[in-house]
């Protein structure tokens, strides 16, 4: 190779050197997960070893099985309910408001919450929600009930309205885009072709919707599957996810294969969803 | 005279797909060359190799007697105005015209004098502290002019200059430009779909079909003498009909139309009797009546006449079928309504050497 | 009489009008719910804050601001403070330095695994951060270094890369390729290019980036978690102080926050109305 055709390239081996660190911070910690997850636990700590044991206790020890139930249970939850919220206001937002200065101060002000502190945000619940909290004092004071109610806080209805509180922008964003790139003449042809605005709604608007919707839903489960502050806060003790089970076998247990092991079923978990939800993206795809 | 520019055995490919295919070119010093073709056809694949932004896949590209094949633009002293005139801008059009003097090293206050008289040259003074952005498409168009042309390079390239143009506009650009090529006295190498253009501004004009050169020659020469029907349909309008040689006698040659028999007067003999014949619509003319004149006459009937303002088509059908324009101007004075109407039945007369012959394309 | 036609004028609707009423008053509830259920805590967060009272229940009782006072002169929050600086500015620096270039070669080249890396790229924004941090601790651990600041901001860096990444490719497209060559046309060579045409061109999504970079340093938690030494970022000290009960510090601490962060997001947006308007 001549020499000027070396400097020629140059730009791209300068390039590449982001990308080793790319390879070195994100491929090889995943190398190193799966190979702890192979290894045993021998008192006080752990050693090298190539055995299944670690997956075959996620497997057969039924509280592994009953918590990854409990977190996809969950995280469907918050994902509908996000998704029931956010799906109005996005579409409000795209074809009844007029002033595009007002459709950008509502998007702002749904997107502006994710910049304040997460776990403030999931903190907050805690204390309205808590039998000395705001919400209870509040009912008493009108009368509503007498004593303190034990019901809102520390259980699954806690969490669920804490995560669905911090992940409706996710889910209001890719909806927002979607629905952003249906041109008003789609509507405007249907009507012209003698469909209802619901029908319209129905036939054409929703279903070129769902890339956002589908993107939306994917992004809010997965979150909400990974999440352990919330049930840390407003969970209760039977409100473990599969993330703090995670982080207790990395704390106090000092069980690093079991954990590791359990994050990569996590991982194959969100990478099949991720997966899963991108083909039926790429199969409904429309050119607009 | 040296070749400035030389280009040897150049052919691209794109995986299976072929761009370009043996092209051969030599560009003299000074010239303002067009390569003139439809979409696709490689004419700016061309141009980009000359400036360095693809590179081929096979051959060579000379500059100077230089071999740059292997070299980066910037290393090239060979300058291009972009299509989309690619001005920067965060710029003002005083630094963007000094960019490529900054490059080079040159101090600012010498770098601003050049940008300067540069700006002068396109005939916008007063413009250097401008930002791209509040100038209009022929503005900007100036101001890339200026700045590709400010490092005195020995080639300029131009790619498509005018087509974002409107037409007034157009028309009025295509002679500058003409004026600042003869004052600049470097070479030109303009990129077109436009035959127009092609025609109006340049020296020496090559046309291109799918990866190929189709013919390489002044403007006349492509017009009066296209080398093949494709040339023919490009550059301008020709009828074109299929034919059969009846009689050959030396430079003479009779052929049949449709039953209607043409005289021809050609220097290259076909190998075959089949073959087709082109006509410009502007070289036939109506007669009345028998004139013994033109020996070459086509009978047929109006169809059609469309009005071009200073000009009239009248579209006749022949007795074979076809079709068979013939353009007349439309001098002072003289209306549309002397011309034959449709419906009449006409006679339309064409010299012998205004009659092209092309090998039949199989 | 034309009074009383025009009232009757006015109270016959046709259907298509009256469903039309109906669905804008139920959307009108619908975004109210929304922004109410979006706000209020927040609301309760700031005005609690003041509240004269140590436990959190309605009514108030009085305005103080004792606990913004306990606030400055808790040291050990400051401390923490002060790391989350620290290893914000570092690790969006880092990802810049990281992510640009990265965002580039996508943009320009096409190299074998293209895709793949692309994905791996985008991985951390959808995998559990608590993942990445594992994998990362226990990568460390093998490799035998001490946790500290520093593998923090590593590890931040590395997370938020997704995010520099996504802006910046995504601006890089809107830049028309004539550009750059028109630079190298006038004798730039490519990191003159970069430097003087691309860059100034991409600002705003740098900046962007960064502030957004900036902002999720400052508030992660689940890699902090794991990387983390001895020394506290802000929100694991606040983690801590949460297991420990519900205090109002924590609603003047979260005040704040929400005050820097709606400062924040003016500039962000003053800037992303800068890009879009004005050149084009």
């Amino acid at each position: 190779m001549s020499r000027s055709r070396i400097a020629r390239h140059s730009g791209k081996l300068i390039l590449g050197i982001p990308i080793l660190w790319i390879i070195l911070f994100m491929l090889v910690p995943y190398g190193v997960l799966l190979t702890y997850s192979f290894w045993l636990k021998k008192y006080p700590l752990f050693v090298p070893a190539f055995q299944f044991g670690n997956y075959w206790t996620l497997l057969s020890d039924p509280q592994y099985i009953k918590v990854l139930l409990r977190t996809l249970k969950i995280s469907t939850l918050v994902s509908i309910a996000s998704l029931v919220l956010a799906y109005p206001f996005a579409y409000y937002l795209v074809f009844r408001l007029k002033s595009p200065t007002a459709r950008l101060i509502l998007f702002m002000a749904v997107i502006a919450p994710l910049w304040v502190s997460y776990l403030l945000r999931a903190y907050v619940w805690k204390t309205i929600l808590g039998t000395e909290g705001i919400l209870n004092s509040f009912l008493m004071s009108i009368g509503l009930i007498d004593e303190p109610s034990g019901i809102f806080l520390y259980n699954q209805f806690a969490m669920v309205l804490t995560l669905t509180y911090i992940f409706i922008p996710f889910m209001v964003m890719p909806i927002y885009t979607a629905l952003e790139k249906i041109p008003p003449s789609f509507a405007e042809a249907s009507a012209d072709l003698g469909m209802g605005s619901f029908q319209t709604f129905v036939k054409v608007t929703l279903p070129l919707s769902m890339p956002g919707v589908v993107a939306g839903f994917t992004m809010t489960f997965c979150l909400s599957f990974g999440d352990f502050i919330a049930p840390f806060l407003v969970g209760g003790p039977d409100g473990q996810l599969v993330a703090n089970v995670m982080a207790s076998q990395f704390g106090a247990a000092l069980n690093w294969p079991l954990g590791s092991a359990l994050a990569v079923v996590m991982l194959i978990i969100v990478l099949s969803i991720i997966s899963i939800s991108d083909w039926f993206e790429q199969s409904g795809k429309v050119e607009l | 005279m040296p070749a400035i520019i030389e280009l040897r055995q150049i052919s691209k490919h794109y995986g299976s797909v072929i761009g370009i295919e043996h092209v051969e070119l030599s560009v003299e010093d000074g010239e303002f060359l067009t390569l003139l073709g439809p979409s696709g056809c490689g004419k700016s694949t061309l141009l980009r190799m000359i400036g360095g932004f693809e590179e081929p896949t096979t051959g060579q590209v000379v500059l100077s007697g230089q071999d740059v094949t292997d070299l980066p633009p910037q290393k090239r002293n060979v300058n291009m105005m972009f299509q989309d005139y690619a001005l920067f801008p965060h710029m003002t059009v005083g630094q963007n015209i000094a960019y490529g003097l900054k490059m080079r090293g040159i101090g600012r206050a010498e770098a601003r004098q050049k940008a300067e008289s540069a700006l002068d040259l396109v005939s916008m003074p007063d413009k250097v502290d401008q930002m791209p952005h509040q100038m209009s498409g022929g503005q900007r168009q100036r101001v890339a002019l200026a700045r590709a042309i400010v490092r005195e390079p020995k080639v300029l390239l131009l790619d498509e200059p005018l087509s974002a143009l409107d037409a007034n506009l157009r028309e009025q650009m295509q002679i500058e430009l003409k004026h600042i090529h003869d004052k600049l006295g470097i070479t030109f190498i303009m990129v077109t779909h436009d035959q127009t253009e092609a025609l109006v501004m340049s020296d020496r004009v090559i046309v291109m079909d799918s990866g190929r050169i189709a013919q390489d020659g002044s403007p006349e020469d492509l017009y009066e003498r296209p080398a093949t029907p494709y040339v023919a349909n490009f550059i301008g309008t020709t009828n074109l009909l299929p034919a059969r040689i009846t009689a050959r006698n030396g430079a003479d040659a009779h052929v049949e139309i449709g039953g209607q028999s043409l005289q021809v007067r050609t220097d290259t003999v076909p190998r075959y009797d089949d073959i087709q014949i082109g006509i410009r619509p502007e070289k036939a003319y109506f007669i009345g009546g028998a004139d013994e004149k033109a020996g070459n006459i086509l009978s047929g009937h109006v169809a059609e006449r469309i009005y071009h303002g200073n000009s009239l088509r009248t579209t006749v059908r022949l007795h074979g079928e076809q079709e068979f324009h013939v353009d007349a101007m439309l001098p002072m004075g003289m209306a549309q309504a002397a011309s034959p109407k449709p419906g009449d039945k006409v006679q339309i007369a064409i010299d012998p050497d205004n009659i092209l012959i092309f090998e039949r394309e199989s | 009489m034309t009074a009383t036609s025009t009232t009757l004028a006015r109270k016959r609707r046709s259907p298509a009008a009256r469903a039309r009423l109906a669905a804008d008053s139920g959307f009108a509830v619908i975004v109210s719910l929304v922004m109410a259920f979006l706000y209020t805590p927040i609301l309760i967060l700031v005005i609690y804050s003041f509240n004269d009272n140590r436990s959190l229940t309605w009514p108030l009782t009085g305005f103080t601001t004792s606990w913004y006072e306990k606030l400055f002169a808790n040291d050990q929050l400051l401390t923490a403070i002060g790391n989350s600086f620290y290893v914000a500015s570092c690790a969006t620096v880092l990802t810049l330095i990281v992510g640009v270039p990265a965002a580039l070669a996508l943009h320009r080249f096409h190299f074998p695994g293209k895709t793949v890396f692309r994905r791996l790229l985008l991985l951390p924004i959808a995998l559990p951060g608590i993942v990445t941090g594992i994998s990362m601790l226990n990568m460390f651990k093998m490799f035998g270094f001490n946790l500290s600041l520093e593998t923090v901001i590593i590890g931040h860096a590395t997370a938020l890369l997704a995010v520099v990444v996504t802006q910046v490719f995504a601006r890089l497209q809107r830049l028309p390729k004539s550009l750059s060559e028109a630079s190298s046309d006038l004798g730039a060579n490519p990191l003159q290019t970069f430097i003087f045409v691309t860059l100034p061109n991409i600002r705003t999504a740098l900046i962007g980036a960064g502030l957004l970079s900036f902002v999720l340093s400052f508030d992660e938690i689940p890699v902090t978690f794991f990387l983390t030494g001895r020394d506290n970022t802000l929100p694991m000290y606040i983690y801590s102080t949460m297991r420990r009960g519900v205090t109002p510090e924590i609603n003047a601490v979260g005040t704040l926050i929400v005050l820097t962060s709606l400062v924040l997001i003016a500039v962000s947006v003053v800037f992303t109305l800068r890009d879009t308007t004005g050149r084009r």
